[in-house]
């Protein structure tokens, strides 16, 4: 391709205070426009920390990263980053911290000094496109798991990102909240990368799976 | 655990501005706490009682709640007539204080008071919308989301709390008075506090990852109406009223 690549990793590095071997072993990692991702890997092999990495939430301790042909090097070039791509954790409950669904679709907005009109609106239009329009005065806590699941996901998609970086998102969905899922995932028009343990998940809405072992991504 | 229950309504009191309600009740409470006078308590009840009747409440589910704090009150019934210094009345064997009466009295007339202007005044808002109406009244925005948060969290906390319980419980686990019981329920209050501090680390993550820099917005934007203004103006007048029959009869 001759486009410059959305994310690039080079040689990136991560060892774990106290712990004896990097996590992360030089690993080499790029993600083009448009391109769905799928990654596979044993526990505890790394996948979230590079997520995490990717989001400068970790700093690692060699190796360069860009976004966009720009090297991310400090805090406000993450910040930057931070407004383009998405993070779906693992666990919903980590996510929806606002009291009503409603306001956590738009907090992120609100950050991002969208008047609170425009915001409701735009959460509204998220919502509906993603069929929780009746969730929307729902109190967070008290939602099912597979809505908590879907909401986050809308809080993340309400932010219009360019990348998407999924957290094994089918854990713990029955089948027809992992059905929507896919739905929801194959109609999305930009990238994104799935963490995940269920090969047929991956299968169904990834163009590539990578494997990730001993530190690295191969394919 | 804690539920909304009296959120919900349409009554006047629950669509009034938050604001007017922390504000009113504030100064009621403050003026009800603070008087001598079983004038001013009984009429302290009075307006509670009005508020109650206002906010068109259950009010079998608000005796259950009242039922819960006077049983505190029924101890202060058994132990003050008993043991406060005055003047005595005897009742056969048994010998009462007078002024341990009157005290009890006023404590149970006020008590009641106050708490009906709680569930009236600030029950009647959801935990977000007092935090926000705090927030707008310039309180501290840091107390304001601790307030926010700990309502958010303490039901996962606690979800977590009975997740560990549950699976002591199914390892046949029951509690005895013996050191592996407390040493048990230590870990198990120690993993809580260590699983919450985890999680507070990865909201916080997410928040910073959503552009989160100190400051909550809020999507509703209560306007002060007419309405409010005067519902502000008329409590403000019983709270002045209040204390003028607290000076009249002290």
């Amino acid at each position: 391709m001759t486009q410059l690549p959305l994310i690039k990793l080079q040689d990136v590095s991560y060892t774990y205070s106290g712990a004896t071997k990097p996590i992360l072993d030089k690993i080499n990692f790029t993600l083009h426009e448009k391109q769905h991702l799928g990654l596979i890997g044993s526990n505890g092999c790394g996948k979230t920390t590079f997520f995490h990495i990717i989001m400068g939430l970790l700093k690692p301790d060699s190796g360069m990263l860009f976004f966009k042909g720009n090297e991310m090097r400090n805090a406000q070039h993450f910040k930057k980053l931070r407004q383009e791509i998405g993070l779906l954790f693992q666990d919903a409950d980590d996510q929806l911290f606002s009291p009503t669904v409603l306001e956590d679709v738009a907090f992120g907005l609100l950050n991002l000094g969208v008047g609170p009109v425009k915001a409701r609106q735009i959460a509204i239009q998220t919502l509906g496109d993603l069929g929780l329009a009746e969730l929307e005065k729902r109190i967070t806590h008290q939602l099912s798991g597979g809505e908590k699941k879907l909401v986050s996901l809308a809080t993340i998609l309400a932010m219009q990102p360019k990348v998407l970086l999924l957290d094994e998102p089918t854990n713990n969905l029955d089948s027809t909240t992992r059905a929507r899922l896919i739905k929801i995932l194959t109609e999305l028009d930009i990238a994104y990368v799935i963490i995940s343990h269920d090969r047929d998940f991956l299968a169904e809405t990834s163009q590539k799976v990578l494997t990730m072992t001993q530190g690295r991504v191969t394919e | 655990m804690i539920f909304e229950g009296f959120s919900q309504g349409d009554s006047l009191l629950h669509k009034s501005d938050t604001r007017v309600k922390l504000v009113g009740a504030m100064a009621l409470t403050l003026v009800i706490s603070l008087c001598q006078s079983f004038f001013t308590g009984l009429a302290g009840l009075v307006v509670g009682l009005i508020l109650l009747f206002l906010s068109r409440l259950d009010l079998n589910q608000v005796l259950i709640r009242m039922l819960v704090v006077n049983s505190f009150i029924g101890l202060l019934w058994l132990t003050l007539p008993l043991t406060y210094p005055g003047d005595m009345i005897s009742f056969g064997s048994i010998v009462l204080s007078k002024q341990g009466i009157e005290l009890v009295a006023l404590i149970t007339i006020k008590t009641n008071g106050i708490i009906l202007f709680f569930i009236t005044l600030l029950a009647t808002s959801t935990v977000a919308d007092l935090g926000h109406g705090l927030e707008r009244l310039r309180l501290p925005t840091k107390l304001c989301l601790l307030l926010l948060f700990s309502y958010r969290y303490i039901f996962v906390v606690n979800q977590e709390y009975q997740r560990l319980v549950r699976a002591a419980k199914l390892r046949c686990f029951c509690p005895r008075t013996n050191l592996h019981t407390y040493r048990t329920y230590g870990h198990l209050f120690g993993m809580t506090l260590v699983k919450s501090w985890n999680r507070t680390e990865r909201v916080g993550q997410a928040m910073l990852l959503r552009g989160f820099h100190g400051r909550f917005y809020t999507l509703n934007e209560q306007v002060m109406g007419k309405g409010d203004l005067i519902f502000l103006i008329i409590i403000l007048i019983i709270v002045i009223g209040l204390v003028g029959l607290e000076f009249l009869f002290t």
